[in-house]
């Protein structure tokens, strides 16, 4: 389902409509925070990285989870200890 | 945060070595911490994404989520109680809900109107806890 890159430096996409520039400043930063903020029962947002997957390098889209149950976890960094 | 590489490098040397196998999931760079700050768990301070959890189900909503500060880490059986409970009330068309301390074989909830005031009888407290 992901597709293999060739290794290089992939950087991950946010799939975001871009926000109109005409609105006033502290309104846009209201209404980015109010994106930013995840509610459960709302959708989660989409994104493209980079991942590696058995063996390969590969481009993951969460949308093409859909139909499956995901669990997506972050963490601090590789190797620490926890 | 890493890059694909270094989480090849910690697959292999590592991680491989404690589960016997290839990690199982994809391993995702987020380099910048763009996906971490749309999802809110980027530690801007820190330069490190904390440890945040989110369940999606298959139609893309977000049904849970848990953050913890990097010290501290997951209980990965609750994780999977969760999705669990999520699969089992998706399942049930919303019929069924799972009360406080429920796993599978445990007894679910049927929301009706005779139910209200009368969740006494039905739960018990100590269902609330493992045994």
């Amino acid at each position: 389902m992901p597709k293999e890159f060739k290794a290089g430096c992939q950087r991950p996409e946010l799939k975001m409509p871009a926000a109109k520039e005409e609105v006033a400043a502290v309104e846009t930063q209201k209404k980015e925070e109010e994106m930013r903020m995840i509610k459960v029962g709302k959708p989660a947002p989409d994104f493209t990285a980079p991942a590696y997957y058995q063996g390969k390098f590969v481009t993951v889209d969460l949308s093409e989870y859909r139909g499956k149950w995901v669990v997506l976890c972050f963490y601090p960094g590789d190797f620490t200890f926890v | 945060m890493d890059s694909v590489f270094v989480h090849k490098m910690w697959n292999d040397n590592e991680l491989s070595k404690m589960v016997g196998k290839d990690i199982p999931f994809p391993m995702l760079s987020d380099a910048g911490g763009k996906i971490g700050s749309l999802y809110g768990i980027y530690d801007e301070d820190g330069g490190v994404e904390t440890r945040g959890r989110f369940l999606i189900d298959p139609d893309g909503i977000v049904q849970g989520f848990e953050v913890l500060t990097p010290p501290v880490g997951r209980n990965v059986s609750e994780t999977i109680r969760q999705v669990q409970a999520f699969q089992l009330v998706r399942a049930s068309k919303g019929t069924e809900a799972t009360p406080s301390g429920w796993k599978p074989g445990k007894k679910v909830l049927k929301p009706n109107p005779e139910l209200v005031g009368n969740v006494w009888k039905e739960w018990k407290v100590s269902e609330a806890f493992d045994e």
